[in-house]
């Protein structure tokens, strides 16, 4: 696979993660954990213990996600622009072909 | 998405913590090993964690009208093996148990056996079926990542219904797998894309890595290098 497939592959995962909200204009995309919730509590289930902490807005949790996925892509980042410019410096060998 | 805190009664919560850590442990101790015998592993440790931490963070809607997030497991799993994943899950789900309200502290043990060990062996499986069958690597890692990320949600949603057989532990399984687990259903394949991309990736860069870790055969047409255990 080159570049262009890359593209084109991750072109189609976007297009499988935003086609539901297309084809669901309506719908409130909430959380699959808050709709099993929902499901327990209304067959009289009471959670027996709270989260220790919870963060105090949806800003600050959306920070904190933010934070997650950017400290996971950073380091993504940094291996990849590494090992390809190992490879470019000739300090490794050739790419190697795959099968398949 | 994870169980909830609070959201698995006694005995199941002590339960899935009795399954889950001596699978733990044996990742710890196996993480140990590779980290002293396979060195050059390390930044490998480094970018499955950290493809797992990106995943994991990511919330996306799907077809039920509802969101949930992959998992990024299954690659890891086919790459540095289920135990270490079961270790790199547990970071991640203590971090969203502590700072994100997500999961929960007494859900630990049953999140970390459907996201860290369940899926991961399953995708595992998968891959080492594909690996002996000479399916293409990149069929095998799609299928890997996207069943082992489904069969994460398939465990959740049994481990609700086990509890909460109402009325009938299959009617309840069912139940629960149209919350978790037809969700998932895209979100799963978009996984798998992203895993063959980054497996496409290592295997450029990294094939001696792989094949050291047995995670790919080296071809004929490259010497084997020897004391590659």
């Amino acid at each position: 696979m080159n570049a262009k497939h890359y593209m084109a592959l991750i072109a189609i995962t976007v297009v499988i993660f935003a086609l539901p909200l297309l084809l669901f204009p309506n719908a409130n995309f909430e959380g699959a954990d808050g709709a099993a919730e929902e499901e327990l509590t209304s067959q009289g289930y009471e959670p027996w213990f709270s989260p220790v902490w919870e963060p105090p807005s949806g800003e600050i949790e959306s920070l904190l996600f933010a934070l997650q996925a950017a400290i996971g892509a950073l380091i993504i980042g940094y291996f990849l622009g590494y090992e390809k410019g190992k490879m470019k410096k000739g300090i490794a060998k050739e790419p190697l072909r795959t099968e398949g | 998405m994870h169980i909830m805190e609070g959201f698995l009664p006694h005995p199941w919560w002590e339960l899935w913590f009795a399954v889950s850590i001596p699978v733990v442990l044996y990742g710890i101790y196996r993480l140990n090993r590779m980290s002293k015998t396979t060195p050059e592993a390390k930044p490998l440790l480094a970018l499955m964690g950290a493809f797992i931490f990106v995943l994991s963070a990511l919330k996306l809607p799907s077809v039920t009208g509802s969101c949930s997030h992959p998992t990024g497991a299954g690659l890891s799993a086919v790459v540095i093996g289920p135990a270490i994943t079961s270790v790199l899950s547990l970071i991640v789900l203590i971090f969203q148990a502590l700072l994100l309200a997500h999961g929960g502290l007494t859900t630990l043990g049953a999140n970390v056996f459907s996201m860290g060990i369940a899926g991961p062996v399953v995708a595992y499986a998968i891959w080492a079926v594909a690996k002996r069958a000479r399916i293409p690597s990149s069929i095998g890692i799609f299928l890997a990542a996207s069943l082992g990320d489904l069969f994460t949600y398939v465990t959740t949603s049994a481990q609700l219904a086990l509890f909460l057989p109402n009325p009938t532990f299959f009617e309840a399984l069912i139940k629960f797998g149209t919350i978790f687990a037809v969700t998932q259903i895209p979100l799963a394949i978009g996984e798998g894309i992203l895993a063959v991309i980054l497996f496409d990736f290592l295997a450029k860069y990294k094939m001696e890595l792989l094949s050291t870790l047995k995670v790919i055969r080296v071809p004929v047409t490259v010497p084997a290098k020897e004391g590659g255990k």
